[in-house]
């Protein structure tokens, strides 16, 4: 009875709303620990929907579980860069001193162990989360300490001993993160920048004549598409609807991106008046800002920021008594699902959905969330949508190269001695990148995450623009003792693991990329399959249905024509007529244990197998 | 606005369709074969197996989602398209367990006539992956092995458009996304062999199978035995 009631009052609080699916399972998750099947049934019987419908929900996010989990879910990065650093190590260490393994859950029901993809933490890792609370810099000491604690307190904020810089110690934070601002442009990280005068300038004049500001000084997205914002905003606008909405997307989960945590930590107010300048520009009232999961240490400190908006007349009704004009945000807490940074994707998940991408067209400007027009951007777009509106288009246009106007935030990691944020202009090369990061031997580069660009040293003189190397932000630095087989095999296991699978070359095709990559790194292959490589890259890229399985090939693609000795010095020409991709010993390992004995030719000794062989 | 007429073409012929229309509603009744796995007939197109994958003005797209424009150009029977359609349908052989000689659906099964479609005619490239899964079997009347799964949805959207009962639904994500049921089984559904979900025809596969009528077309006569899908 007690879980009926449980989860019959998580509906209630969000009106038995089928649309508020993903804060209704946060609600029981927290509470039960879990969405059980009776958990799945009760609120599908309360928002009318069906046990299937949430079943399929609560298997597509992988912090919701069917299963049981502790009370403390420790959580450890097992990003890339955070395996560099010694992830593996700290693993193991919280498994000793908690006494169980990954994925399990200790027979006292205090604690679960899980390994998570990047948590925006790359700068600072190994990193884990501790339900909400973020460990930094975590070495194997200070894992065990904190394992220690854990169980003697049973809370997780003891961890955090002392705060790292800026709003990082506000008393809604309280946390350890660090922001490693490490240079500071104009535009966005510069001291002294106003949380309203944009806002106020654009009041001034018509919602078109700021579509018309930002259109003008060159605007695009910076989430990594560089879609122009101005045009976004016009056809939001344009496009007939008695609503429209505005939609911030921080479900910042790319691989060594960790720009938005710093924005959402030290420019907050500025997301928000940004936020508020595009649904004056298009003429929206609700706002949304998709915050992810692994961030939800952030959200008392957001919450307190709208709610000190909203107190000032930057939000709400008649804002800044600009009279008509009425806006408000909610926040939309993600659930650990990579794919929910593609915009209608997000979109699906906003409204209680699988968090799939939907079939465009119609594009979100026409029908976007719960089909009315929506313009979803980026964190760093919309605050320089806020800064443009303040300093002007030309100001902004002044900044950059011709085609990619104003500044960009990178977020520098791995292999350097200054991990952190860098605010750049467009247009730098980026062996300059690597000269401030101290990165001087840097041998491989991943810019722009996962599915970006990998380049080596004969590439250093690319720039980061538009037109050269896109990218979100994030800088990967590898040194010459990296592997670079292993770092492709961690992006497509990424990928395999992120594919939402709804079509089919990402679902499958990005599974069989790997299988080779690893028969490669494992000896077994031949010239023949790094064609076998670069036809199913194009094939996956051709056919896939949004940017996640259309990239997902990259890392293949760009490591056979970067470090095409890597490849050739682990491939196997024939011998003696044998396929040299066919690996015998793992071939025979079924048979022998089947028949019980060992093979008469290929083994050196003949005879029975025995247990355990 | 309605019956707009669009005229583009489609590998060099000029098509015409009525605003509105899919490039695959149009090339249909214009007679011109486009393969397809995810889309049939009578449900809402998804877009999801990408077999009908054209490119459409130099960049590719889903034919059964991408709308008619205007003198648009289609590219649909080209070596690249074909390259393309045969990597997508060999995946899904190798993704699922597709033994066809002993599945019931063999001779009406989609799979296995885009298979001969695009002459794949022996085990290639791919390597298998083999699932595992429990059969349900727990229906009176019908039989579920997801092993056979393609996951093209179509029982889950004629259940929800036509039938109206929900009893299919996508769980999971990845390479374990999978059609589940409204229920702990087949069994605690309300599904019925009358439902359009479940009728022949609507799994393009083997994996819905009603019981009791096993094999039920001799050889010669089932679906694709005289008219292949390809060459109608």
């Amino acid at each position: 009875m007690e879980v009926q009631s449980t989860v019959k009052q998580a509906c209630a609080k969000f009106g038995n709303d089928r649309g508020r699916m993903m804060d209704i399972l946060w609600e029981v998750q927290k509470k039960l620990g879990c969405v059980n099947d009776e958990a799945m049934e009760i609120v599908a019987a309360q928002v009318k929907s069906t046990r299937v419908e949430i079943e399929g929900i609560v298997t597509f996010y992988s912090f919701f579980s069917r299963e049981q989990k502790g009370k403390i879910v420790i959580r450890i990065c097992d990003d890339i860069i955070d395996r560099h650093a010694g992830s593996e190590l700290i693993a193991e260490t919280f498994s000793r001193e908690l006494g169980i393994a990954v994925g399990q859950i200790s027979p006292d029901k205090s604690f679960s162990l899980e390994l998570t993809p990047c948590i925006g933490m790359s700068d600072q890792g190994p990193a884990a989360l501790v339900n909400e609370t973020v460990m930094t810099n975590l070495t194997v000491q200070s894992a065990s300490e904190a394992a220690r604690q854990l169980k003697k307190t049973m809370d997780p904020s003891t961890l955090v001993v002392k705060t790292g810089d800026g709003n990082n110690g506000h008393k809604l934070v309280k946390s350890m993160v660090n922001n490693n601002i490490r240079l500071k442009g104009d535009v966005l990280l510069s001291d002294g920048i106003s949380a309203s005068a944009g806002l106020k300038n654009a009041l001034k004049t018509a919602p078109a004549d700021v579509i018309r500001e930002i259109t003008e000084s060159g605007l695009r997205g910076r989430g990594g598409a560089g879609f122009p914002t101005g045009e976004k905003l016009r056809l939001a606008a344009q496009t007939k609807a008695d609503k429209r909405y505005v939609i911030c997307n921080a479900d910042e989960g790319e691989p060594g991106t960790f720009k938005d945590r710093v924005l959402l930590t030290e420019r907050a107010d500025l997301v928000f008046e940004g936020m508020t300048v595009a649904a004056y520009a298009i003429g929206s009232d609700s706002g949304i800002l998709y915050l992810r999961a692994e961030y939800a240490y952030l959200l008392p400190f957001l919450e307190d920021t709208l709610e000190n908006r909203r107190k000032t007349g930057l939000l709400g009704k008649n804002i800044l008594g600009k009279s008509g004009f009425d806006f408000d945000v909610r926040i939309q807490m993600g659930a650990g699902a990579y794919i929910c940074g593609e915009e209608s994707a997000l979109i699906s998940s906003c409204e209680g959905l699988r968090g799939e991408p939907k079939n465009r067209p119609p594009f979100p400007v026409e029908k976007g969330y719960l089909s009315k027009p929506t313009a979803v951007n980026n964190v760093e777009t919309l605050c320089c949508v806020a800064r443009i509106l303040d300093r002007g288009s030309a100001w902004f246009s002044g900044i950059g190269t011709k085609a990619s106007k104003g500044t960009k935030l990178l977020s520098v990691c791995g292999d350097c001695e200054k991990p952190g944020i860098y605010e750049v202009p467009f247009g730098i090369e980026i062996s300059e990148v690597l000269r401030m990061a101290g990165a001087l031997d840097a041998a491989i580069v991943q810019v722009g995450g996962a599915g970006g660009v990998m380049i080596g040293r004969g590439s250093f003189d690319k720039k980061i623009c538009f037109s050269d190397l896109a990218t979100g932000g994030s800088i990967m630095v590898f040194g010459p003792d990296r592997n670079v087989l292993g770092i492709v095999d961690y992006f497509l296991e990424f990928f395999a693991d992120e594919s939402c699978g709804y079509c089919t070359p990402c679902r499958v095709g990005v599974v069989f990329l790997r299988e080779r990559i690893q028969q490669i790194m494992r000896g077994f292959a031949e010239n023949a399959d790094l064609d076998y490589l670069r036809d199913l890259s194009k094939t996956i890229k051709a056919t896939s249905r949004c940017g996640l399985g259309s990239s997902a090939p990259n890392c293949v693609l760009n490591s056979l024509e970067q470090f095409p000795l890597v490849y050739s010095s682990h491939l196997k020409e024939h011998k003696d007529g044998i396929n040299s991709s066919f690996d015998i010993q793992k071939a025979l390992d079924e048979s022998r244990r089947i028949a019980k004995r060992k093979s008469m030719i290929y083994d050196p000794v003949y005879g029975e197998v025995t247990d355990g062989e | 606005m309605a019956n707009e007429i669009v005229t583009f073409k489609i590998d060099g012929v000029e098509v015409r369709g009525t605003k509105g229309q899919t490039i695959m509603e149009a090339a249909d009744a214009a007679g011109i074969h486009i393969p397809r796995l995810c889309d049939v007939e009578g449900l809402d197109p998804q877009g999801s197996c990408r077999v009908c994958t054209v490119k459409v003005n130099g960049r590719t797209a889903a034919s059964c989602t991408q709308p008619v424009a205007d003198g648009m150009t289609v590219e649909n029977d080209t070596t690249e398209i074909r390259n393309y359609r045969r990597d997508l349908v060999r995946m899904l052989y190798h993704e699922g367990n597709h033994l066809c000689p002993c599945c019931e659906a063999s001779g009406r099964c989609e799979l296995q006539e885009l298979g001969y479609e695009f002459g794949i005619l022996q085990p290639d490239k791919y390597p298998y992956l083999q699932p595992n899964r429990p059969v349900d079997a727990s229906h009176p009347d019908i039989l579920l092995d997801t092993n056979r799964c393609i996951r093209c949805g179509r029982c889950i959207r004629a259940s929800r458009q036509v039938d109206h009962k929900n009893v299919f639904g996508y769980v999971g994500r990845g390479i374990h996304k999978q059609v589940g049921v409204n229920g702990t089984d087949m069994a605690h559904t309300n599904a019925a062999v009358g439902d359009k979900a479940i009728a022949i025809g609507t799994c393009p596969v083997g994996c819905i199978i009603q019981k009791r009528i096993g094999f039920f077309a001799p050889i010669g006569s089932r679906r694709f035995d005289s008219k292949p899908g390809g060459k109608q």
